[in-house]
């Protein structure tokens, strides 16, 4: 049995760049005939399909457009056109950390968050202590999130969207932010993610764990979808496996903690 | 193993569907929980770091009572006549503030939840909508202080049908401030000098209602011609003339029927039929525009 999760059929995503923010500005540049706004396109036909249970690697330089994507699928942006269908319910991380409120605690905003995420306030109830040993925030647990380091921050970001009983899974650059000892629970928890049979969208720029945790990779390519297919072959595609001029220290404890894993 | 969530879910019978998929202003019911999060925490955040608290909300409109009372009632002229003129003016007042008030946290909803809005797929209307209950709880104090009131002067003859006018203006506010809350969120979003634009005309709206002033003024100085027309085409006049109804005129020993409009019941349904209309329409422009709101809120 195999159900269809993610289908994205000839997606496109213009944004438009205005150059002159004020009505002084643009008669100045429209007297001057210079450009007042360009735009363009962030995401151009992207096609794909995604069964159930399958974990993508979402792979590309900055500005290929990997962010867009995510938000179209997880429905935060719709396309200009073409169109982005999903089944079942999502939860993940965008860009690191989700909309914390700044002035709630921690805990307000774990129950705010879950929520957004569709929890209802007795799955909250049931889930919050998990949630709270996870994220491990100690007694910072009841003061405003404004407070937080950045880790924190992200850290709880992390520990609600990975408690939420979904089917698509999104996560961008979980690892960027995060100690190592940090880093490794999250590698643990998208591994049972991806064993439990949800569908794991991942999405870095680190070789190491992509190849340990999907079995295929889009890369995208300004706004295209450059490769898709095989693990090994995506990496190779992006000359991400390559001998680089300046060794990379964060790539070497990724690979380091893959194999923990 | 693979199909574990799939089966469990029972994902075959889940249809695919857009992930950014809503019911607009519906899905308030559908998302009471969260709606209700989102109002308790706006209440909370309002009064952040604020020595007063929720003192502030009988504060402001107090002061701006005696303020008003002090020139219209005391220096212009003794309430022009108006018995009980301070519950004439506070009485309106309640209603204008909480129209004022709903309209102007609508139209910055959307930017200050930015976090949110950005990074997560919420239905957008519950912003808006949030902010008019929030403001709706504000007026709680001040109903308290205007019954308060009404009592202290010997509340000679309440009745239901005036409790069932208060009742009537309300709803028309809470649908008009909706309405507009929810258009001015976006429209802010796109141009920032909306916020500004609205705060000049919510400035004008105390002295486009009869509060600090009877309705028969406008009678006597337009009669019911093309100005009274105009004038009584704005729904927090029509409202604010229910809420009269349902405190002012109980309270008072003459009867004043010319303070108020023969039809009052009438344009009260009417106007709530138009501003009806005018939240289907706001629903319809929100759900057009809100789709750039992501990459605009920068």
């Amino acid at each position: 049995m195999s159900v269809t999760s993610i289908v994205v059929d000839n997606a496109t995503k213009e944004f438009s760049l205005q150059y002159s923010r004020t009505l002084k500005k643009m008669m100045m540049a429209k007297m001057r005939r210079q450009q007042i706004s360009d735009s363009f396109l962030a995401l151009d036909g992207v096609s794909f399909e995604v069964e159930q249970g399958e974990s993508i690697g979402l792979m590309g330089l900055n500005g290929s457009g990997k962010s867009t994507l995510l938000k179209l699928v997880s429905g935060v942006m719709k396309p200009d056109s073409g169109t982005v269908l999903t089944r079942g319910r999502i939860s993940g991380l965008i860009a690191t950390g989700a909309g914390f409120h700044q002035q709630l605690t921690g805990r307000e905003n774990i129950y705010m968050n879950a929520a957004i995420l569709g929890m209802s306030e007795q799955e909250t109830d049931e889930k919050f202590d998990d949630i709270a040993a996870f994220a491990d925030v100690g007694r910072f647990m009841d003061t405003p999130v404004g407070n937080y380091s950045s880790g924190m921050f992200a850290r709880l970001g992390f520990s609600v969207a990975v408690h939420v009983d979904c089917d698509i899974f999104i996560a961008d650059e979980v690892l960027a932010v995060g100690d190592r000892p940090f880093k490794k629970k999250c590698l643990a928890r998208m591994q049972e993610i991806r064993e439990s049979g949800i569908t794991l969208f991942y999405v870095s720029h680190a070789a190491g764990s992509v190849k340990k945790m999907c079995d295929r990779v889009i890369v995208l390519d300004s706004g295209r979808v450059g490769y898709d297919g095989d693990v090994e072959e995506g990496i190779k595609y992006l000359h991400y496996d390559g001998p680089d001029d300046e060794p990379d220290a964060e790539e070497d404890l990724d690979e380091e903690l893959a194999s923990d894993i | 193993m693979i199909d574990r969530v799939a089966v469990r879910h029972d994902l075959e019978r889940v249809p695919l569907a857009p992930p950014s998929t809503t019911s607009g202003l519906l899905e308030a019911f559908r998302r009471r929980y969260l709606l209700r999060l989102m109002v308790r925490r706006e209440i909370q955040a309002r009064y952040a770091r604020s020595l007063f608290g929720l003192a502030w909300s009988y504060i402001n409109p107090t002061v701006r009572f005696f303020t008003f009372y002090f020139v219209f009632g005391i220096v212009i002229g003794r309430g022009m006549g108006v018995e009980n003129f301070a519950i004439h003016l506070f009485a309106g007042m309640v209603l204008v503030h909480y129209f004022t008030e709903t309209v102007t946290s609508g139209t910055r909803s959307l930017l200050s939840n930015k976090g949110v809005v950005q990074k997560m797929a919420v239905p957008r209307e519950l912003f808006p909508l949030a902010s008019m209950l929030v403001s709706l709880y504000h007026t709680i104090p001040q109903l308290v202080i205007l019954t308060i009131a009404c009592l202290a002067t010997g509340w000679t003859h309440p009745d239901l049908i005036g409790f069932a006018a208060a009742l009537l203006g309300f709803v028309l506010i809470m649908v008009f401030s909706t309405a507009l809350g929810l258009m001015f969120s976006v429209f802010n979003v796109l141009l920032r000098d909306f916020g500004r634009i609205v705060q000049t005309f919510m400035n004008m709206v105390p002295f486009a209602v009869p509060m600090m002033y009877p309705y028969e003024l406008i009678t006597e100085r337009f009669g019911t011609g093309t100005i009274h027309t105009i004038y009584m085409g704005n729904p927090v006049a029509e409202a604010v003339l229910l809420i009269q109804r349902g405190f002012w005129w109980t309270t008072t020993d003459e009867v004043y029927t010319e303070n108020f409009p023969d039809d009052l019941w009438q344009r009260g349904f009417i106007m709530l039929g138009v501003c009806l209309v005018l939240l289907a329409f706001a629903q319809w422009v929100f759900a057009r525009l809100e789709g750039r709101v992501p990459e605009l809120l920068t």
